[in-house]
């Protein structure tokens, strides 16, 4: 452990690895100062672990109903956060649920970032028509409420996780666009950059290779922090119905289900949405320790 | 090429080949203004330059901020498309190469930055930095690109041990040596430096220049030295040209110029210097402009430096005059200078020497 340690602390690498490994390394410990980071990175990988591992952890199959048992209190003995209408185990359907919702977040999170940076990068970069053309269709994607485009999306694709994750990706992608449009702008007229044009780079070498790299940091902040907002907008398309459908133990759609119950039964929508709150939540605090530690700004001196 | 060792033996003299040749440049930046953003002016940043650069010389050009030294060199390089005006390096017009032809000659020619720190990508440790040119016009492996890196490092002076860290890790002046390897690491011919030591340490400042005399020895290297320090010009230019607002005023053997200008503003510029011997820097009087530099978006009729000039005479404000030899290896652009004035001089007044000589209306004449 002490000489992996040094490793990566070496001065001199020998590798180009073990230099960027050593990147790593020291963003780490810039992450473990900061104990709210590391508390949102510990429930994010809670959130990992109990996803992986949920037909191990759950107590009972989330789908079994037993109409016996519906709607039990939390604490009782052998439902610990309770049953639902159908005599459901409430804890085994957020369990299960977790992988439904690290499905969703992990494709927007994939597709919808990847789309902005390109049109985000090759808008800045070229200016004039591309810009402005590119900047307008991004403004006509802003001008919508994300949740009332991504209903309209779903509402012509019908409805199911896919599509959900479809239209969540396409209403998400504006913000990053703009975020790299403005991170291109500020290093297209940098001297890095005309040294590699000096060297004859076409464009697409100059894109991907110098200037995306530079967007991404701030890219993969604003996808940290808005996973919150995804799983958000996933919940509401299950709560309306048009996401994920019954009897899936999506979050959403179980708050949804819960709600004719909310007054006497309070945990049925309770519970599914505490675990929205927690991971919203856990997904905010590493986004914001992320943006000190990947802060280009804040490199390390 | 790439493989070509050093040109061992070769001196700065031994060719009187004239590598770059630069006629009648100019760059252009568009001003739009108004809600339609309508083209309402330009900012004629290099107004009409010509210069000669010989292959192995040091030419150095100076001239004060905003004067469109830079502009000029970026502009050789192509890192801008110019206006109007060629630019022949090695036999090929730059300003007009197709961009395929472009990138197969850019080996040829390089530049080594003014700020260290903004012209290394932060994200790329060094030996990628170095090799990122090699992948570009090479199709060597890694291991032959490792071991031309390792070379270029020990050609500027870097420990090999270096080749992973990152930009951060180093300091001033070991980053402009990183980007000098950079420039080198294609066998360019032709290395326009533009300002590579303003912003360094003045310690430091002295290691990098003789490091770029060493390496211009070494590899037959021909620079265009950008900077407004004129003792490190004199340190390092064989010829230099003193720009103003976007037209060289003086073009001159380095030696003649700091000895006895010509043009009244490099007299000025010089007389600037610091002089290091009290009792000398006693004697001399300094010249000290009055007014500002006009705008590059609207300069003045006639020569650019008549509204600050100390001796500009009725010509100076109508006729804007040409660079022309003056003397052996001089190029001055200043009516004072040109053989009717003197002639006119003479006689009296300076405009019967404008009407005599009509032909002698060029661009800057009234319209």
């Amino acid at each position: 452990m002490a000489g992996l340690r040094v490793w990566l602390m070496d001065p001199n690498p020998t590798s180009r690895r073990q230099a960027r490994l050593g990147q790593f390394w020291l963003g780490w410990l810039r992450l473990r100062r900061n104990p709210l980071a590391v508390s949102g990175l510990v429930i994010v990988g809670l959130l990992l672990v109990v996803a992986a591992f949920a037909p191990v952890i759950a107590p009972h199959d989330p789908l079994a109903q037993d109409l016996s048992r519906r709607l039990l209190p939390p604490g009782t003995p052998g439902n610990l956060l309770g049953t639902d209408d159908f005599g459901r185990d409430i804890l085994s359907r957020i369990i299960t649920g977790s992988r439904i919702t690290l499905y969703i977040v992990g494709l927007v999170a994939v597709t919808a970032p990847f789309l902005g940076l390109l049109i985000g990068t090759v808008s800045g970069y070229f200016g004039g028509w591309t810009d402005a053309v590119l900047m307008r269709i991004t403004d006509i994607f802003l001008a919508f409420p994300r949740l009332i485009l991504a209903l309209a999306l779903v509402a012509v694709l019908g409805p199911g996780i896919e599509n959900a994750v479809l239209a969540i990706a396409l209403t998400a992608w504006p913000p990053y666009a703009r975020v790299a449009r403005a991170e291109t702008l500020t290093v297209r007229n940098s001297d890095y950059i005309a040294a590699v044009r000096l060297q004859g780079a076409g464009v697409p070498r100059i894109i991907l290779g110098h200037v995306v790299p530079t967007c991404l940091p701030s890219v993969i902040i604003r996808v940290t922090l808005d996973m919150a907002g995804v799983i958000l907008i996933a919940a509401g398309l299950g709560f309306l119905g048009l996401g994920v459908q019954p009897p899936l133990p999506e979050w959403g759609l179980m708050i949804s289900s819960g709600r004719k119950y909310l007054f006497e039964q309070w945990w049925v929508s309770t519970m599914p949405g505490l675990a929205i709150f927690i991971v919203s939540l856990g997904f905010n605090l590493l986004g914001d320790g992320l943006r000190d530690v990947l802060d280009p700004k804040s490199a390390p001196k | 090429m790439l493989d070509a060792p050093a040109h061992p033996g070769r001196t700065r003299t031994d060719t009187a080949r004239p590598l770059v040749q630069v006629r009648d440049l100019k760059m252009y930046f568009p001003i739009y203004s108004g809600v339609l953003r309508r083209r309402s002016g330009d900012v004629k940043a290099v107004d009409g330059v010509s210069f000669d650069i010989l292959s192995g010389e040091t030419l150095g050009l100076v001239g004060e901020s905003g004067c469109g030294k830079s502009t000029v060199g970026r502009a050789l390089l192509r890192l801008y498309d110019p206006t109007a005006g060629s630019v022949t390096i090695d036999g090929e017009d730059i300003a007009t190469l197709s961009p395929g032809a472009l990138r197969r000659k850019r080996p040829t020619m390089q530049m080594v930055f003014q700020d260290p720190q903004a012209s290394l990508n932060p994200r790329m440790p060094l030996s990628d930095l170095i090799g990122e040119p090699l992948i570009e016009h090479t199709d060597w492996n890694a291991e032959r690109r490792l071991a031309r890196i390792y070379e270029l490092m020990d050609a500027v002076g870097l420990n090999r041990r270096f080749a992973n860290r990152f930009p951060y890790e180093f300091s001033g002046g070991q980053r402009q040596r990183i980007g000098i390897a950079r420039a080198l690491a294609l066998n360019p011919k032709f290395i326009v430096c533009d300002e590579p030591i303003a912003a360094l340490d003045v310690s430091i400042q002295a290691q990098v220049v003789n490091l770029l005399e060493d390496l211009q020895d070494r590899f037959g290297l021909t620079y265009l030295f950008i900077s407004h320090d004129l003792s490190m010009v004199r340190h390092i230019a064989d010829r230099v040209a003193v720009m103003y607002l976007g037209r060289i005023a003086e073009l001159s053997p380095r030696d003649a110029l700091y000895s006895r200008p010509l043009h009244p503003y490099a007299e000025a510029l010089l007389s600037a210097v610091p002089e290091p011997d009290p009792n000398v820097a006693a004697t001399r009087t300094r010249i000290i402009l009055k007014g500002d530099v006009p705008s590059p978006a609207n300069p003045p009729k006639g020569c650019n430096f008549n509204t600050r000039c100390p001796r500009a005479f009725d010509r100076c404000r109508v006729e804007k005059p040409d660079l022309v030899e003056v003397e052996p290896g001089r190029l001055v652009a200043c009516h004072l200078y040109s053989p009717d004035t003197r002639h006119a001089g003479s006689t009296g007044s300076p405009e019967a020497a404008i009407q005599a000589r009509p032909e002698h209306f060029q661009q800057g004449a009234p319209k």
